[in-house]
């Protein structure tokens, strides 16, 4: 009786592909009923869009009317059009130029998104690419030509507005979250008063204001290019977002290591620099990604002040007479574009977030 | 001997390709009350799991009280209304006081009026001794507070069999004992079947009318208390033993 | 003097002014900062108000009442370009609650069941779910508005053409025609007969509790209410002589007269700000759901519960505390982002204030009333939020 028997191999009715399938798509009629509902919409939805999207569609054509006659989508607009799209009106020659900085930035964020550079290293690596950034764009030094903002366009435009944005409002938002959880209530009543004011409003009537407030704020003879005033209105939006995250970070590390720094005779200043905020800002970096992924989306809106980032030159491209009605075409292939950046980022973000986790349960 | 009122027969049961209980045949008399030891992931919380289908089996028969367990719920329903469980972290229900989360069931299953239904519960707290909590929230007491809580919840269903599942491993060691009184209590009262899977082997010694051995996923052993722990008959039931009692 | 202290109490050390002293840093801080904040504002605000002289523009509300002279697309009251400039920021105000109210309510909807499907057993369902929250949330709501614009106004057919989805209903690049009841008594009687639904299933649901308590008999609730609902409306109806006529809309020249319309804008902006909400509340449903632990429902089920039974008693109302919060903030985030309408020429708030600030040159004043707005918005949702999340935490703590 006391003979180990052998590990049977489970029956095959409850293990394998029909078993798999039973219990998955069919374990109950309600189940049954979703299942058979599911496949009827996608039977419904996917083969149309495939044969306009890849069976009728035109990817060569030359003219308009020969790219309609198929019946499909247009994909050759986009051939015609991806540097207009991706670059704005950056001379056609230089566009190698934004499209490395667009590269570095985007680098830039990986390096970010690197537990191993976590340190004093990457203050440096911002401060120094975005200089390359701004030398690359404007030019003016080292043989390359000048080129002013009014030119810049497109998807290096677009993550230019997001890094600066974020990268700029950041100490920023640091400050007003000590602002925020200070004792002294001047100081606190303030950080409130403009995380509160900034975060009731949407995004746009910053927009507004900085473009038609600021020039008026300005003493006489002062002015501010319109993309600057943008990026102004990005940064001062963002900071009390991120000042928020940056709170929650500050409210999860245990009273008890503000009471040993304290005990250690550290000064507030100390406290916070070389004990507080390492392990706070530890905890928000998967927020502020998602900050950021919210920044690089919500950088599209510069549009309706007239900027001509990724979505505005999207726009622009459509407006060709030669080339008329392919928006749907252009909204796609653009929406692949942010759709790549802000799910590799999402996805990213989730990682991290599990391995901060169990790190900390250790 | 009797009809037993638990009776498992030849069951198997799998987790994908993993075999987690092996041929387990196990018969339960009326009022009988069952030790089951054995090395962690053995099968033990699996087994009696399946005693009230929270987990199902897939080979072989499980009958309760005469009835079979299918996948017919009226079963299911029928068969959990006679069976309390007791689980290791508790799972009390933190969003409701300690009187309601007793007299959830007896109002919403078993149909009973409110007054009734409280009065039971009054009852039984006084039995497990902490009638003053009734009004507060689970997460205001302590470890075996909310135990003594949890047994007078699954009391107050009036079941006929009583599953434990390790009630004393998460708790402090100070308050392992007034759990375990309870449960001495409810056994020494006689009449209720109980399935206890732990490793206090006082407790054993003292109310088991039968201790059981499972290792990975069988039993290996099963004998009285005192046989059981004087004279382990399975090489692993004895080293299990020894790495137990010292 | 410096004697007689020695066997009394010890005499509280003697305050200096001290740069050491916490609370003389303390008021030097804040003192600084606010001295900064003022500094900052009056330079400001007399730049501001010198550029304003210099260019001749007044300050202040006056223009409100002068005469607007545009018109409106759309306005649930009646306007026109006689109608002053405040007439004309209440209708953007009541298009931009029109469309964050009928957004809210179906992205609720929309995002709980898409954030329940996301945790259903079916794989099928789950994963579809799944592609749709990703997608959806990891593209811009603007560039989505765009598209569902482009759709509606470049891929629909004109109204000779319109798509007749229902009989009744008809979808061109004009927006959707439906046909609206007329005006009868017996809508009105209908119309009655819900609200009285409404306070009929308050008696019930007490009568309910009261009988439970009373003798452990459940009542049907849902049943009965959902009965309720749809039977008084159709009793009503029938007691005002069942009329059959409906106002049907119907293509006469170049476009349709009669029935009710969905503007392509408004279309287009209640269509991407519902799908893209809801993407966001299907997570926060799908969180709030898993943190309710497996082993509620084990104890739930122990006890001989239903599924709908722990479902309704032991996890909605522990899941609703960690949904609340974060809903609050989609539903914010929602009435804010209807600002994008000015994108698409829906005359929202922000629309018709900036309409009204590029024809007056009132930029300053055009601008306070759209933040004056959204912050007494979110204020209150926020207000009545934290009443209700307080309320719950009371009812059960
Ligand atoms: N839901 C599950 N899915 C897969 N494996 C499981 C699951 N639950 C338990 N197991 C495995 O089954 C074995 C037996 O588990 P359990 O019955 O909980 O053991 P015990 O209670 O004896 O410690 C363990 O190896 C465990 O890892
Ligand atoms: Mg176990």
């Amino acid at each position: 009786m006391t003979t180990a028997s052998e590990s049977l191999p489970p029956p095959s009715i409850s293990t394998g592909p029909i078993a798999w399938v039973r219990e998955r798509l069919f374990s109950s009629p309600l189940n049954t009923v979703l299942t058979v509902l599911s496949v009827w919409l996608i039977l419904m939805a996917l083969p149309p869009f495939i044969e306009w999207a890849l069976i009728k569609s035109s990817f060569t054509a030359a003219t308009s009317q020969e790219c309609r006659a198929g019946g499909g989508a247009c994909w050759a607009f986009i051939g015609q059009k991806y540097r207009l799209i991706l670059f704005g009106l950056y001379p056609y020659e230089e566009q190698w130029r934004p499209l490395i900085a667009a590269i570095l930035l985007v680098a830039m964020i990986v390096a970010s998104c690197m537990p191993r550079f976590w340190n004093v290293s990457l203050p440096i690596i911002w401060v120094g690419g975005l200089i390359v950034v701004a030398i690359l764009m404007w030019g003016g030094v080292f043989g390359l030509r000048y080129v002013e903002n009014t030119l810049w366009g497109g998807l290096p435009l677009t993550l230019i507005l997001a890094t600066f944005g974020i990268a700029i409002a950041f100490p920023f938002g640091i400050v007003l979250a000590l602002g925020r959880r200070s004792r002294m209530p001047a100081i606190k009543t303030l950080c409130i008063m403009y995380i509160e004011l900034i975060r009731g409003v949407p995004l746009i009537s910053m927009l507004f204001m900085s473009s038609v407030m600021l020039p008026l704020f300005l003493p006489e003879g002062f002015s501010i290019d319109k993309l600057l005033r943008a990026q102004i209105a990005i940064i001062l939006f963002a900071a009390a977002y991120i000042a928020e995250v940056v709170r929650g970070g500050l409210q999860a590390i245990p009273k008890g290591q503000y009471e040993g720094a304290d005990s250690l005779g550290l000064s507030y200043g100390q406290k916070m620099r070389l004990v507080i905020l390492p392990q706070a800002l530890k905890i928000v970096i998967p927020p502020l990604v998602n900050l950021f992924i919210a920044a690089f989306k919500d950088t599209s809106l510069v549009v309706i002040i007239g900027i001509y980032d990724l979505m505005q030159s999207a726009k622009v491209s459509l407006t060709d007479p030669a080339w008329r009605g392919f928006s749907i075409e252009v909204y796609i292939f653009i929406s692949i574009i942010y759709f790549l950046f802000c799910y590799s980022m999402s996805k990213y973000s989730q990682n991290l977030e599990k391995r901060l986790a169990t790190g900390h349960k250790r | 001997m009797a009809v037993p009122i638990i009776e498992l027969q030849k069951v198997n049961k799998w987790y994908g390709e993993f075999h987690v209980l092996r041929n387990i045949n196990l018969n339960v008399a009326r009022g009988e009350r069952i030790v089951v030891c054995g090395p962690s992931g053995s099968g033990k919380s699996t087994m009696i799991r399946c005693i009230n289908r929270l987990e199902e089996h897939q080979q072989g028969h499980i009958i309760v009280d005469g009835t079979e367990l299918t996948n017919d719920i009226k079963n299911i329903d029928a068969i959990r209304r006679e069976v309390g469980m007791v689980f290791q972290h508790f799972n009390l229900f933190p969003h409701l006081t300690v009187l309601e989360n007793l007299t959830l069931g007896p109002i919403w299953v078993l149909k009973k009026p409110k007054a009734e239904a409280e009065a039971t519960a009054m009852k039984y707290l006084e039995r497990v001794r902490i009638p003053e909590q009734a009004k507060k929230y689970p997460g205001q007491l302590s470890g075996g507070q909310q135990q003594r809580v949890a047994i007078a919840r699954s009391l107050c269903m009036n079941p006929k069999i009583m599953l434990f599942d390790e009630p004393t491993s998460a708790l402090d060691p100070e308050m392992v004992k007034e759990v375990l009184d309870v449960m001495v209590g409810l056994a020494e009262e006689g009449g209720m079947t109980m399935i206890c899977v732990t490793h206090e082997m006082g407790f054993a010694r003292k109310v088991a009318n039968r201790v059981i051995f499972m290792d990975r996923g069988e039993i290996i052993e099963q004998n009285t208390p005192e046989e059981f722990f004087s004279n382990p008959q399975n090489e692993r039931t004895q080293l299990f033993l020894s790495q137990i009692l010292h | 003097m410096a004697k007689g202290s020695v066997n009394g109490a010890q005499p509280a050390p003697p305050r200096r002014l001290s740069w050491n002293d916490p609370d003389v840093r303390s008021i030097v801080y804040q003192a600084v900062a606010l001295i900064l904040v003022v500094a900052i504002g009056w330079f400001l605000v007399s730049n501001t108000l010198h550029n304003l002289s210099i260019r001749n523009i007044s300050t202040g509300f006056d223009f409100l009442s002068r005469e607007s002279g545009f018109a409106i697309g759309e306005s649930p009251i009646a306007f026109g370009p006689e109608n002053t400039y405040a007439r004309a920021i209440l209708v953007g105000l009541l298009n931009t609650i029109r469309v964050a109210v009928v957004g809210i309510v179906l992205a609720t909807i929309l995002g709980t069941i898409v954030g329940i499907a996301r945790l259903s057993k079916n794989w099928l369902i789950a994963k579809l779910s799944m592609i749709y929250v990703e997608v959806i949330r990891n593209i811009p709501l603007l560039l989505q508005l765009f598209f569902w614009y482009a759709i509606i106004t470049e891929s629909m057919p004109g109204p000779r053409q319109a798509l007749n989805l229902l009989p009744g209903v008809f979808v061109s690049n004009r927006g959707v025609k439906v046909p609206a009841p007329t005006d009868h008594f017996a809508y009105d009687l209908a119309a009655f007969g819900f609200l009285l639904a409404i306070v009929l299933i308050i008696f019930v649901v007490r009568f309910a509790r009261k009988r439970q308590d009373a003798t452990g008999q459940a009542f049907p609730v849902y049943r009965t209410g959902i009965a309720l609902l749809l039977g008084m409306p159709v009793l009503g109806w029938l007691i005002g002589g069942a009329p059959l006529e409906l106002d049907v809309p119907k293509l006469q020249g170049f476009n349709f007269v009669g029935g009710a319309t969905l503007t392509p804008e408004f279309a287009a902006l209640l269509f991407g700000l519902v799908l893209y909400t809801a993407g966001f509340i299907a997570e926060v449903v799908r969180s709030g759901i898993q943190a309710v632990s497996y082993g509620q429902w084990e104890a739930a089920s122990a006890l001989g519960l239903t599924r709908s039974q722990t479902l309704r008693l032991i996890v909605l109302p522990q899941s609703l505390r960690v949904i609340i919060p974060p809903m609050t903030s989609q539903y914010l985030n929602l009435t804010k982002n209807s600002s994008l309408a000015v994108a698409i020429g829906y005359p929202d708030i922000v629309s018709v204030a900036n309409t009204t600030l590029n024809q007056t040159g009132q930029a300053i004043e055009g601008i306070m009333i759209i933040m004056a707005v959204y912050l007494s918005i979110s204020l209150s949702i926020s207000l009545f939020m934290n009443w209700y999340n307080k309320h719950i935490a009371l009812v059960e703590r």
